[in-house]
């Protein structure tokens, strides 16, 4: 390993000092990882999430409304609570309700 | 031919080269369920496999395709995919050189900053399919010996990109990603773009000066002591905390370690 070294240790300790001092964010993030949920039965044809994004083939793909094993993020804990057209209700589990033909 | 024989060697690159050449003569052995060439059923074969890749061009360059306009995107797509089709099954890997194709397009010479953009585009799909990783604890760093902090390496997340251009190619991508106007932009103004993925979702965050090459020799390797001595001498306003607490808020870095000790983070 390289020794060239242009600046102090004590300038050093106090940058990365300071720039901690200032760390009041990563619990922030962290809480944003978990505000979503995957809701199954609740998308519009077409309009369905997917694990591996975009550029890949699945989001989007499903072919029904309302179809029972394609999923949505949605905020968490919301899934269940919502209540769709024809009684329908959102699942954490894929349904086997309006499946396409 | 039997219909179920392997296509194998010879045939199996003339089969892949009459996809992508409605020039060439239908592959050897494709013939429909009675025994007759399948000149057609090839044809919509093909015709669908050009249609998927520049759908997946589209897709993976949606700002590029918004700022050449979509028909124009459309033929230049199948020009690139003639030129250089996947090397890979994962069609999200699709894409790694259309950078380098934009930039000796001739009729998009007047653009020159769309090659960066190209670049920024192909770098979130990146971020966005890297593996999870929890970003570097500030406990963990603070946690270092002060005379330690020298000689501090760090590990970058597995998400994270940067892009340097030459041109405001990063105010440019957001815009077209926003579906903003690009007024007010100056192309010829040099951005850097930090991409980073701290949660499920990915930034694409334009760097003040230096912090570019602070970062990416971090992530070369050096060492902290020589990361900030280097990017000090070339900008002497280099904000060192700042560029610190950026590094840490945004997880760009996923652990650190000093000499044989070692503080991997995990969270």
């Amino acid at each position: 390993m390289s020794q060239k070294t242009l600046i102090g240790a004590s300038a050093l300790a106090g940058a990365v000092a300071m720039a901690i001092s200032g760390a009041t964010f990563l619990a922030s993030t962290q809480g944003a990882a978990a505000a979503t949920e995957k809701c199954y039965g609740v998308a519009m044809a077409g309009k369905n999430d997917c694990a591996a994004g975009p550029g890949t083939t699945c989001a989007g793909t499903s072919k029904v409304d309302y179809q029972g094993n394609a999923w949505k993020n949605v905020d968490a804990g919301t899934c269940t609570t919502m209540s769709l057209e024809g009684g329908r209700m959102g699942s954490l589990e894929p349904l086997d309700r309006d499946l396409p033909a | 031919m039997p219909r179920n024989e392997t296509v194998t060697g010879n045939r199996q690159r003339d089969f892949g080269a009459a996809l992508l050449n409605p020039e060439l003569p239908l592959p050897q052995g494709i013939v429909g369920p009675h025994g007759k060439n399948a000149v057609k059923r090839f044809a919509v074969y093909r015709n669908n496999v050009t249609v998927s890749l520049i759908d997946a061009l589209a897709g993976i360059f949606p700002a590029i395709q918004r700022l050449v306009g979509e028909s124009f995107f459309r033929d230049m797509a199948r020009l690139y995919l003639a030129k250089e089709p996947p090397r890979s099954p994962v069609i999200f890997e699709y894409g790694g050189g259309f950078a380098a194709f934009l930039e000796r397009f001739e009729p998009l010479a007047r653009y020159p900053y769309l090659p960066d953009v190209a670049r920024l585009e192909r770098a979130w799909l990146d971020a966005f399919h890297a593996a999870d990783a929890d970003p570097l604890h500030p406990g963990s760093l603070g946690a270092i010996p002060p005379e330690h902090l020298a000689g501090t390496t760090f590990t970058a997340h597995p998400a994270t990109r940067i892009v340097r251009s030459g041109f405001a190619a990063v105010s440019i991508f957001s815009a077209s990603r926003e579906d903003r106007a690009l007024e007010g932009i100056k192309p010829g103004d040099a951005e850097d773009g930090l991409i980073i993925r701290p949660s499920d979702a990915v930034e694409v965050r334009r760097l003040p000066a230096g912090a570019a090459e602070f970062f990416t020799a971090l992530i070369a390797g050096a060492s902290l002591g020589e990361a900030a001595g280097e990017t000090i001498a070339r900008h002497p306003g280099f904000d060192l905390p700042s560029a610190i607490s950026a590094m840490l808020e945004a997880g760009v870095f996923s652990g650190c370690s000093f000499g044989a000790a070692n503080s991997e983070e995990t969270a």
